[in-house]
């Protein structure tokens, strides 16, 4: 399995989801070797072995896959691309990468490359050289695994040496697709082209949502025969509901996300004004950071709610669970979302959720309220009712929780292992 | 008939806020970050408040009688001597008891009251007045507005409040080809007298002095007074920052000695008489009526109020603030008026200005906040606690 990060060093949702992935197989009964850039020692190993490629030399490479290699330019971006970022851990990463200051090294046979594992500047760059070491990895295991499974567009090219080398069955994992990180006429073209490649070399491909699955087979061309849907899970053992006390006797909706426009934070503001209107005892609560942040600000200010809608920036561990904790409504409404898994991470802590049908958890989540993105008056609709009707936000909050609970990574893995299981038996 | 040289100094000091987070609302009402307020205020009172207090005490008693100033010191600055470092009061006292120097009268919190609410400007008002009284036993005369904000409509509730003499900018929108080296009155209320700053030649010494890009660098005293002499009209009125003497300009620039000689130089000349500006209203009849149906300040290059009422963010929270005034009116608790009006320190809207092109520099300097945004965002937070304190008195 290749990967770009795993817990406790980890920037966004991806790595969180790889380690769910991998306890859940372990559940079923499918042990894995995951592989990442740069792992940092501190990683639970208890359901899977962890290669670091920082630690591989390169070596043996075949000619098929030099080739294959040559076509991949490496080119330092500018952007920071965000694979796969939820809740926004990512911009605090991207300060840390920023302070560090990593001296380029050029890649030879029997060289090791130190990967940065992270998302910035020269991440093409990384994800080219990842493509070598991981061929070199898979063929140095190659009696040890049976299928080779890459998540999302970083991995993908390693993945296809991989395969290339050994002749073994590739599955590759959407969890996020260029059109969830820009806009239609915004895509990055060498990231499209990179996942494109990867979902074409693919003997199966893995989406998050159904959602995700109609934007591979009708975005990428791919043959829907070889797209299938394993919904996303959540892990929440060991986790206890924080009891805070609170500050303001209102009811508190919030948006907890990076504020850019994939999220939709602009409707959940034009919503709050409409709310604010019909009834004062109610706040709104805007907490992250993105590019769209200022933006928002000067909506809200627009809007004259300010004394209503408060900004929170950036929030980080503990003050999550705490914004969760202070809040009676949870929204995402989000305009692209390949699954979304704050919503489920609301309900468990007895937060009733509004969530757009634009998102993957929309298809799972039965007692989430769910409204289109861009239907300003429903969402208005739903914040009002759950923050005046207690039987409807009562109801909402105790079967949400049982329900988001039964969403388990050993169910879900057990249509993983069934994909595993199609595409040995080919 | 010799010229007169009319000094006034502003002294003032914002009540800053402390990281106020959502978290918070409705569970810590204290707004103020202490620890920077006292840090700053005993700073500048080493580097300028003190020293500049004691040049000018020289200066009077070098030339009795003849060497005068004049300072407004908002409210706000005062509670911030008062708790951090009582010897600048004294040492204000000290100038206060030579009779060379008038106090002006301000609102007590450095505000914009006067844009906005008439009650609420005229109990600024009276609100300093008690303070200057108090402090320094003597009732001001002569009013000058929060960053020399003046309209006729100001003008008129200046008047009505009792006083005769005003001060503002020499704002060239409304001035036209008139010279702000005369006294001139309000429009519409002929006997307010109206004091115009010179903001050339106050510029000369409050932002160019240090500057060594310019072209008049280094100024001396001589060639300052060679100035005042060719400026034509009767009166230069030279109003400035007082912090701009060991503060924004340091004090290896020269600035104090260029203060400590220029009295003698100005004197010895034998042209010029320094006076106070009630002193100035009484020696100078208006030459002219002056028109000014909007709002005009001395900031920035526009000269008007758009430093602090520039954008949406501050128009939103100022005029969350001043809805609070009704609901106010009938609530009789010190500790809630005091919190009111520190949040009305013009200060805190301009930490949200964002024109940061011409006037930037002087925007960023002042600022404690890396953007418009977080000052906004930390004032409506605060503001936001505040307005459950006032509705939960109110109920």
């Amino acid at each position: 399995m290749f990967g770009w990060e795993f817990p406790p060093h980890i920037a966004g949702g991806l790595g969180t989801a790889c380690e769910g992935i991998v306890k859940g197989l372990a559940h079923n009964g499918v042990q894995t070797i995951f592989v990442m850039p740069s792992a940092s020692g501190d990683e639970d190993q208890s359901c899977t072995r962890i290669i670091d490629a920082s630690d591989v030399a390169v070596r043996n490479v075949s000619s098929t896959v030099d080739e294959f290699l040559n076509k991949v330019k490496f080119i330092n971006v500018d952007s920071n691309l965000v694979p796969y970022s939820d809740p926004d851990d990512y911009f605090d990463a991207i300060e840390r990468m920023k302070k560090e200051n990593r001296t380029e090294t050029t890649v030879g046979f029997g060289q090791k490359f130190k990967f940065s594992g992270k998302y910035g500047a020269n991440l093409l760059e990384e994800v080219s050289r990842y493509a070598q070491v991981g061929g070199t990895i898979a063929m140095a295991h190659e009696s040890e695994f049976d299928v080779i499974h890459a998540h999302d567009w970083l991995t993908y090219l390693a993945g296809i040496a991989a395969k290339e080398l050994t002749g073994k069955p590739l599955v590759v994992h959407v969890h996020a697709t260029s059109f969830d990180r820009g806009t239609d006429d915004m895509v990055d073209s060498r990231v499209y082209a990179i996942e494109r490649r990867g979902m074409e070399a693919a003997d199966r491909v893995v989406t998050v949502s159904d959602l995700t699955r109609n934007i591979v087979i009708n975005k990428y061309g791919i043959n829907p025969s070889k797209v299938v849907t394993v919904h996303n899970a959540v892990d929440f053992s060991g986790r206890e509901n924080l009891d805070v006390e609170r500050g303001v006797k209102d009811k508190v909706v919030t948006f907890l996300g990076r504020i850019t426009f994939q999220k939709g934070p602009e409707y959940f503001i034009e919503a709050a004004a409409k709310v604010i209107k019909r009834t004062r005892n109610v706040r709104f609560v805007m907490a992250g950071s993105g590019d769209m942040m200022n933006r928002a600000i000067r909506q809200v200010a627009r809007l004259g709610i300010a004394d209503r809608f408060h900004f929170t920036g950036f929030l980080r561990g503990k003050d999550v669970q705490k914004m969760f904790a202070l809040s009676d409504v949870y929204i995402m409404p989000s305009v692209s979302e390949p699954f979304g898994i704050s919503p489920l991470e609301a309900m468990r802590s007895n937060v009733p959720s509004i969530i757009s049908h634009q998102s993957g958890a929309a298809e799972v989540l039965k007692y989430a309220l769910k409204v289109d993105f861009w239907d300003v008056d429903a969402l208005a609709d739903d914040i009002y009712a759950l923050v005046t009707y207690p039987a409807l936000s009562d109801f909402a909050s105790k079967q949400g929780f049982d329900e988001v609970n039964e969403l388990k990574w050993n169910n879900a893995t057990v249509k993983l292992k069934k994909v595993y299981e199609s595409v040995l038996n080919k | 008939m010799s010229k007169d040289i009319c000094f006034y100094f502003q002294v003032h000091q914002p009540t800053r806020l402390r990281l106020y987070r959502f978290f918070d609302i409705g569970k810590d009402s204290h707004y103020y970050d202490d620890y920077t307020n006292r840090t700053i205020l005993r700073r500048v009172a080493q580097k300028c408040y003190l020293p500049m207090n004691e040049l000018l005490l020289n200066e009077i008693r070098r030339h009795p009688r003849k060497f005068k100033v004049a300072f407004s010191i908002s409210g706000s600055a005062l509670e911030q001597f008062d708790r951090y470092a009582p010897e600048v009061l004294d040492s204000f006292r000290a100038l206060a008891d030579t009779g060379c120097v008038e106090f002006l009268c301000e609102t007590y919190n450095h505000s914009l009251s006067s844009l906005v609410s008439p009650t609420e400007f005229k109990h600024q008002v009276a609100k300093h007045a008690e303070a200057i009284r108090n402090y320094f036993g003597v009732s001001p005369k002569t009013f000058r507005n929060t960053e020399l904000i003046y309209s006729n409509s100001i003008g008129e509730q200046v008047y009505k409040m009792g006083f005769h003499t005003m001060l503002t900018e020499g704002a060239r929108h409304i001035m036209g080809w008139k010279s702000p080296n005369y006294v001139y009155c309000d429009e519409t209320q002929p006997k307010l007298k109206l004091l115009l700053r010179n903001y050339g030649l106050s510029d000369d010494i409050a932002f160019r002095f240090s500057n060594k890009d310019w072209a008049e660098w280094p100024l001396t005293a001589e060639k300052y007074v060679e100035w005042l002499k060719n400026a034509e009209g009767e009166i230069v009125n030279l109003f400035m920052d007082y912090e701009t003497f060991g503060e924004h300009q340091d004090s290896d620039s020269g600035i104090f000695e260029f203060m400590s000689s220029l009295p003698d130089a100005v004197i010895r000349s034998g042209e010029f008489d320094f006076v106070t500006p009630s002193q100035a209203a009484r020696r100078h009849e208006a030459v002219d009526e002056l028109s000014a149906p909007e709002a005009i300040s001395w900031a920035d290059e526009e000269r008007d109020t758009s430093a602090w009422l520039g954008n949406e963010l501050q128009k939103e929270a100022f005029s969350k603030l001043y809805g609070l005034v009704e609901k106010l009116s009938i609530i009789d608790d010190a500790v809630l008026w005091n919190d009111f009006g520190h949040l009305q320190e013009s200060d805190h809207f301009y930490y949200m200005c964002t024109k940061f092109f011409s006037d930037g520099d002087v925007h960023k300097y002042f600022n404690p906040y890396e953007t418009p945004y977080e000052a906004f965002i930390n004032y409506m937070n605060v503001l936001s606690d505040f307005m459950i304190r006032i509705n939960e008195h109110a109920e």
